[in-house]
């Protein structure tokens, strides 16, 4: 009987591979694509101001509203933080992963990598407000810079109206830092893959043809792991893009995309607006993926 | 301008150790101006290590390297004039093959034109002339071959080190690119210092070969000298099929005890009772086994316990059917006496 069964998905392949592929098939279009599509559809509906009610009825009105100055505000708002953070990101990654890839020992090598990865596997919002900690006015932090009698500087960078607040724990350069640190591992781990796939005799014919090491990194070493570079920004960018527990704990009174598509679709009720808000990102990321691909950073992942 | 009788390069002393283990082991070498020179060896036997150290991947442990006299034992790869030419090519696979041969002229800021001319110079020496638009990816590995040769050699290195270059190439291309390295050696007069474990290899394109073994040189010589004359049982060994004679059957053919080799090519298969010429060896054994091998046919021959010998005989006039017939016969092996080479060791 079995020997049957078996015998005859041999000669169904295709039967085989439509059983297997099926469900998370399935999955895929309905619940993730499906719903999408439901955020999509939601976003050319409107609010009635006086109900409060979701009007179900084909309006750009819902956009229009994008595009008030506080709206605005707020997409530039986390796009510059976005940019940032990845920016930042790169060029702490950069030196580790380098270093990881190709000069630490294989021993030396598991251990730096679990080390990246740990903080992965613990919670994100326990690790958020352990910063809140760190960052507060009376935190450790802040008894650093004492420490080293810099807080008149850090007094200065707080009394900055776009970037300070009362302290580091409430400010756009608090969240900044949280960012940078939170995200760093998806930044890592694309450039060290990256440069692992150099092979260093590369690295040795550029030295042999009288490149000195730093010319060597800037026409090899850098244009080859430039695909990690975008395939590791694509993730710190995006991230950093939706992320609404970071403002939310940190932040001040200026909005984030992600604290204002939470706002509206909770305690404001405006599902349309949230879902239009969301659109935003959706289109930023698209356009970015596209440019990504075309460098060359799927082959990094 | 460099004094002709100073060494292209000159090991004085040279060791690595990697831990425990003497890579190269107080090597002595003088490597002759305008020379191609192999260091053949098997792997592991330090040859790549000296090479990695003439071009500065790899520093000595200890003594010191001169490359024409000047002690380059502590300069990195960048400040030695020397270029190297790589096992798996090292192409910068972002760059088109034009950029990658003028690599070291960018690097050292020639303009733009005159590269450009350099490069196309450079094409046609290694016959690949329109091909400076595609991308390394686009070439087969004999045409990645060349455009690596090109790259070291627009530069115009004193040296040129070449780290089994031909060693992913199949037998007729492999053939093919030894003749023409040879050709190319000789038309730009650089020394060319090449590691091969390729024995064939090295006979053919060789001025002078160095025999590696565990980290240290066992003999150095012309392809002639190697071949004909080797110094150790090792060379013996390594270098071509060798029949080694050693204890009581050499003490009866030679009168001494000592090991002694001889190529399987040098020996005649005669019948029992053909005469024995006075400056000629001659013993008689049993043909074991017998191969045939359409241009030659291969002997074993039994002397006796634990000796024999491997005889080699053009198929002149014979056919299968005749060598294969002499399987279990007895017969009578002769060679001259010049053949007899004592090895060391």
């Amino acid at each position: 009987m079995l020997t049957r069964i078996s015998t005859f998905f041999h000669q169904h392949p295709r039967l085989v591979l439509f059983l297997l592929l099926g469900p998370p098939m399935i999955y895929m279009t309905v619940v993730y694509l499906g719903s999408l599509f439901m955020l999509l559809v939601n976003s050319f509906y409107s609010i009635d101001d006086f109900t409060g009610m979701v009007i179900r009825e084909f309006t750009l009105k819902t956009y229009a509203q994008l595009f008030t100055p506080a709206n605005r505000e707020i997409f530039v708002r986390t796009a510059s933080m976005a940019a940032a953070v990845t920016f930042v990101d790169a060029l702490i990654a950069f030196p580790l992963a380098y270093y990881i890839a190709k000069f630490a020992s294989p021993r030396l090598k598991t251990w730096l990598l679990i080390a990246v990865t740990i903080p992965l596997w613990s919670s994100y919002l326990v690790r958020v407000y352990a910063w809140k900690l760190i960052l507060a006015k009376e935190g450790i932090l802040s008894w650093f810079i004492n420490l080293l009698h810099l807080d008149g500087v850090l007094e200065w960078l707080l009394s900055f109206e776009a970037i300070g607040g009362s302290s580091l724990a409430l400010s756009p350069i608090g969240m900044f830092i949280v960012f940078v640190y939170i995200w760093l591992p998806y930044m890592i781990l694309p450039i060290q893959t990256s440069l692992e796939r150099v092979p260093g005799s590369l690295l040795e014919a550029s030295s042999d043809l009288g490149a000195k090491p730093f010319q060597t990194f800037r026409n090899v070493i850098l244009p080859l792991a430039f695909p990690g570079v975008v395939a590791g920004s694509i993730f710190t960018f995006s991230l950093t893009l939706g992320d609404f527990i970071v403002p939310l704990v940190l932040g001040n009174s200026k909005f984030f995309i992600g604290q204002a598509v939470y706002s509206y679709q909770g305690t404001a009720g405006n599902i349309p607006l949230a879902a239009a808000m969301t659109m935003g990102p959706v289109l930023i990321m698209i356009i970015y993926l596209l440019v990504a691909r075309r460098l060359g950073a799927f082959d990094a992942l | 301008m460099t004094n002709p009788s100073t060494p292209a390069i000159r090991f004085d002393q040279v060791s690595r150790y990697f831990g425990e283990v003497k890579a190269v082991d107080h090597v002595d070498l003088e490597i002759r101006d305008g020379e191609f020179f192999s260091m053949l060896g098997p792997s592991g036997s330090g040859k790549t290590t000296c090479l990695r150290m003439i071009a500065g991947f790899d520093k000595p442990t200890s003594g010191h390297i001169h490359l024409y006299g000047q002690d380059v034992s502590n300069l990195p790869p960048y400040e030695r004039d020397v270029n190297t030419v790589f096992q798996d090519y090292a192409l910068f696979p972002h760059m088109n093959v034009g950029d990658n041969i003028a690599y070291g002229l960018m690097i050292r800021k020639v303009p733009k034109s005159e590269r450009t001319k350099r490069v196309n110079e450079m094409l046609e020496l290694v016959k690949l002339s329109g091909y400076a638009g595609r991308k390394p990816s686009q070439l087969s590995g004999g045409q990645r071959q060349r455009v690596a040769l090109a790259r070291a050699l627009i530069n115009h290195p004193k040296v040129l080190l070449l780290d089994e270059p031909l060693g992913a190439l199949d037998l007729k291309l492999r053939q093919q690119m030894q003749v023409e390295l040879k050709s190319i050696q000789k038309r730009v007069g650089i020394t060319f210092i090449f590691v091969t474990h390729d024995q064939e290899e090295a006979l053919t394109m060789s001025d002078r070969i160095a025999v590696f073994n565990e980290g240290k040189i066992e003999q150095v010589g012309t392809p002639a000298e190697i071949y004909e004359r080797p110094a150790s049982t090792f060379v013996a060994g390594f270098v071509g099929t060798s029949n080694l004679i050693v204890g009581e059957l050499a003490k009866r053919i030679t009168g001494s005890d000592q090991t002694f080799s001889v190529r399987p090519e040098k020996i005649h298969l005669r019948a029992v009772g053909d005469k024995i010429d006075g400056n000629m060896i001659s013993v008689d054994g049993v043909v074991r086994d017998v191969v045939y091998l359409g241009l030659y046919t291969r002997y074993l021959v039994q002397i006796d316990e634990g000796n024999d010998l491997v005889v080699i005989e053009q198929n002149l006039k014979t056919t299968s059917m005749d060598v294969l017939s002499v399987r279990g016969q007895k017969v009578r092996l002769q060679w001259h006496k010049d053949h007899i080479s004592r090895v060391g060791g």
